[in-house]
């Protein structure tokens, strides 16, 4: 005999229990502990950040321990942390060009002031599984340099002087806030790149490749991509300057993109930008590959109804916090709709197959 | 038993005000989808953050609070939201429907009648009813504004070419005070007519798609139809095997392998109370 | 104007629009009678597909009146009420009749549509309507509840005709519409259209570059060539005995082929 499902209450708490069972694992193996995390997992931990929005390493660490390594389910914890968060005031803009870098290089110029720094990269290992980590081998130091005393201007900015690339586009007003105000749309390009900035780093990888093949093509030259240290300052009012309050680490990228000249603008390079926290190169190439497709309208190019240059398309579907709630919540209960359905498509047959109805 | 570390009802006076005045703008203008700058809740998009976060903004402290899913104090669903609000706002809870000021439900409306002073909080997944026959949301917004809803007759007209009726069985769209188009969220359409002239205030909250509407109470909320084919509510054709009510809408239960099968109230309280009473 | 005249059903005053500094059209002016067919001629980049968009609204002029039945100017609506007078009183065929039709409804959803927009809820009536309309463009009416993916591309070009005419508006805006048609197939439309203009009243504005087009359907040819009208007249006038220059080497290329 039926008796009406109790027990919900119940049943959560315990699924609760096993989950903190099974996020352990195995007791006789040593429990990872969030500095580790943070110190060796950092790729994991900058996405995190990135896409959370908080830059705050121990905590994204903390976040990918909760979540079991599932790296949407970390972001989502900071995220959900982020909103309560007090806004204490805003940081001026950061000066990239400022930047101590760790890492610096330009696919347009064999050699530029401050030079090409190659810095923790894997782009040119090779990809063989190393068994020396599972032996947990100490890995040897590293060679040192003495530090280039030398600016390293931005690449864009060399070809600014020239008049060669498009003006940096005027941005003097305050941007907007996706996490304090509703996403309207057209959205203007700060407001696109907040919105990238917090985006999936896979969604975004694939509409970048996909211009990259030919739906909404952009020449895309890597110009200058550059990870390091930047002072972050606050305009203190009762001060009347500037404190700096420190520092974060930056993955910036900036392609420069063939553009034919219109009607009003003689031939010249245009922009695209990508910007995420810590290292985080696929972040910032893919991101500055889609801002730029998306740049169409404003450069008078053609819409060839690539789904990168679909600026509602791309906004709309970038988060990955908003993505997953919703693909996940169809695991809810949907009795009563499904009900409905079964009913209709039971009164549909019968009309349709009246021999067949009992 | 209110955990020290949250503000009331979890979420800070500044986004409540921000969500009052969401809320504000909805009722003055029934049917109409606010935006509104819907925050990172500790639960996921689309299990119910925007009407989570629309009865955080209405609860005080002196609210009794019911929330249902499918129709059920009992799903899971409902017991993580009922505690969450336990947990934040320390508000007293029921299942009574009769008893509670308000109510968040996810696809349905309570069979006992609402009444004055009620608030009912519908947790809304596509706010947009025009959204599957234009995907564009400058679109749909300038089709609102400007009443034309041609293309939405098209659909239920396709229906019945198609399949000799409207094959749109939940989240069927009503008209509000012959304005705006509204998507009543997935509730069956056998929920419809309780929208229409309810005594309740009925808020719609849809938190991913960063919207909030309203039905006041005693709006005119009709179900889009044709003169010759009018709006029909459907529910199984069977009483409920607990408490036999002919008139609830009723959830199908496989009891074997069979072939066997049950029909049972799907609101929970109203099953209960009838059985109470009958014995 | 004398008093029994009755005031021109569109009137257009100085229309002009440009791209940066090339011209699309300019200073475009005329008067549209009741039942009367406007044929606008001219080669690819005349400018002829740039008056009509700012005729129909789908493209704002820089310059220029517009003024609809006597009272109403066109340029000066609100979107809402201009929208209104597309769906009600106006009705606009594409060349391409994808452009003009929802290629997912079936023909009676497509044809019904602007009856449904004009508020009819009646199905039974609504698809009497659609079924009579198929009859009157020579589409079999069992092919109602068919998509017109399903359809030849005369058919598809019938089907839009029969869903712009069905709320029976007074003007009607056409471009090209027996362009990309083969000609046996054109032939047969053109005899549609010409019979449906005549019994209906309708007004239209039709613009093409084929001069066989408006010798069989227009009363009045405007010729236009980089952007202005250069002659302009009674049809047969102003094919059988050319003033402008332009307007001879036209006639004398179509006789040609």
């Amino acid at each position: 005999m039926y008796v009406a499902v109790k027990g919900g209450e119940r049943a959560i708490d315990a699924a609760h229990a096993w989950l903190a069972e099974a996020r352990r694992g195995d007791a006789a193996v040593p429990e990872l502990t969030v500095a580790q995390i943070r110190e060796q997992m950092t790729l994991a931990v900058n996405r995190v950040m990135t896409e959370g929005s908080l830059y705050d390493p121990d905590l994204a660490a903390l976040a990918i321990k909760q979540a079991r390594g599932d790296m949407i389910e970390a972001v989502f914890l900071l995220r959900a942390y982020r909103t309560t968060l007090p806004r204490l005031g805003a940081s001026l803009p950061l000066d990239t060009a400022a930047m101590t870098v760790q890492r610096r290089i330009s696919a347009t110029f064999k050699d530029l002031p401050g030079g090409q720094v190659l810095g923790p990269t894997f782009d040119y290992t090779h990809r063989l599984l190393d068994f020396t980590l599972m032996a947990e081998g100490e890995a040897p130091r590293a060679p040192t340099a003495p530090i280039r005393d030398e600016p390293v201007p931005h690449v864009t900015t060399l070809l600014d002087q020239d008049g060669l690339i498009e003006a940096t586009p005027p941005g003097e007003a305050e941007p907007g806030d996706l996490t304090r105000a509703p996403l309207e749309l057209p959205a203007d390009r700060a407001l696109r790149l907040q919105a990238l900035a917090r985006g999936d780093e896979g969604f975004l990888l694939s509409m970048a490749y996909s211009t990259q093949r030919g739906y909404g093509r952009t020449h895309a030259f890597v110009g200058e991509l550059r990870i390091g240290l930047v002072a972050v300052e606050l305009f203190i009012p009762e001060l009347g300057f500037s404190v700096e309050v420190g520092e974060v680490e930056l993955s910036e990228c900036e392609t420069i993109n063939q553009f034919m000249g219109s009607k009003t603008e003689p031939p010249q390079f245009t922009r695209g930008y990508g910007l995420a926290f810590g290292q985080n190169e696929r972040k910032a190439l893919s991101m500055s590959l889609v801002d730029r497709a998306l740049r169409w309208q404003e450069l008078g190019e053609d819409d060839v109804g690539a789904p990168a240059q679909d600026e509602e398309f791309v906004l709309s579907h970038a988060d990955n916090v908003q993505a997953t709630g919703f693909l996940e919540h169809i695991k809810l209960p949907h009795y009563v709709d499904f009900q409905a359905e079964l009913e209709l498509v039971r009164r549909l047959r019968r009309e349709a197959l009246p021999e067949a109805a009992e | 038993m209110t955990d020290a570390a949250f503000n009331f009802a979890y979420l800070d006076e500044q986004t409540k005000r921000m969500l009052r005045r969401a809320i504000l703008k909805a009722v003055a203008v029934p049917g109409y989808q606010v935006p509104f700058a819907s925050r990172e809740m500790p639960m996921p998009y689309g299990w119910g953050t925007g009407g989570v976060q629309v009865t955080a903004a209405c609860l005080v402290p002196e609210d009794v609070l019911k929330v249902i899913d499918q129709g059920a104090d009992d799903t899971t669903n409902a017991v993580s939201i009922r505690k969450f609000f336990v947990k934040t706002a320390g508000v007293a809870v029921t299942e009574a429907t009769a008893d509670a000021s308000i109510i968040q439900t996810r696809h349905r409306i309570p069979e006992h009648p609402l009444t004055e002073g009620q608030i009912l909080v519908f947790q809304v997944p596509i706010p947009e009813p025009l959204r599957f026959l234009e995907p564009r949301e400058t679109e749909t917004r300038k089709m609102h504004e400007l009443e034309e809803y041609g293309l939405m007759h098209v659909k239920l007209y396709e229906d019945i070419a198609r399949h000799g009726a409207i094959a749109t069985s939940y989240a069927y769209p009503v008209r509000v005070e012959g304005r705006y188009v509204m998507d009543p969220s997935p509730i069956p359409k056998f929920d419809n007519p309780k929208l229409d002239g309810n005594p309740a205030l009925m808020l719609f909250g849809a938190g991913r798609e960063q919207r909030i509407y309203a039905l006041p109470p005693y709006t005119r909320a009709i179900s889009l139809d044709f003169e010759d084919h009018p709006f029909r509510p459907t529910k199984a054709d069977h009483a409920c095997s607990l408490c036999g009510s002919a008139t609830s809408y009723l959830d199908e239960v496989i009891t074997d392998d069979r072939g066997g099968r049950m029909f049972v109230c799907s609101d929970t309280d109203f099953c209960r109370s009838r059985r109470e009473a009958a014995e | 104007m004398n008093a029994q005249m009755p005031p021109p059903l569109l009137t257009v005053r100085d229309l002009t629009r440009t791209y940066g500094s090339r011209i699309g059209c300019a200073e475009v002016s005329f008067d549209l009678y009741h039942g009367e067919v406007l044929g606008i001629v001219g080669e690819s980049g005349s400018g002829k597909s740039t008056l009509l968009s700012c005729l129909a609204g789908h493209l704002p002029p820089d310059s220029g009146r517009v003024v609809w039945d006597g009272t109403t100017d066109v340029l000066a609506l609100p979107e809402a009420a201009r929208r209104r007078l597309m769906r009600t009183e106006w009705a606009f065929v594409h060349q391409n009749p994808r452009d003009g039709l929802r290629m997912g409804v079936t023909a009676g959803g497509n044809v019904g549509e602007r009856l449904m927009g004009a508020g009819a809820r009646h199905f039974g009536q609504i698809r009497a309507q659609a079924t009579d309309w198929l009859e009157r463009v020579e589409i079999d009416p069992d092919r109602i509840d068919d998509r017109p993916r399903a359809f030849s591309g005369g058919m598809q070009q019938r089907l839009q005709i029969a869903r712009n005419l069905v709320t029976g508006p007074r003007l009607v805006f056409m471009d090209e519409p027996t362009g990309g048609l083969d000609v046996s197939v054109q032939a047969r439309l053109l005899d549609l259209l010409r019979g449906l203009v005549r019994r209906m009243g309708l007004s239209v504005i039709i613009v093409t570059h084929d001069l066989a087009v408006v010798r069989l359907l227009a009363d009045r040819l405007m010729v236009m060539k980089s952007g202005r009208v250069v002659e302009q007249g009674l049809t047969d006038q102003v094919l059988d005995d050319p003033q402008h220059a332009y307007t001879q080497l036209l006639v004398s290329s179509v006789l040609q082929v």
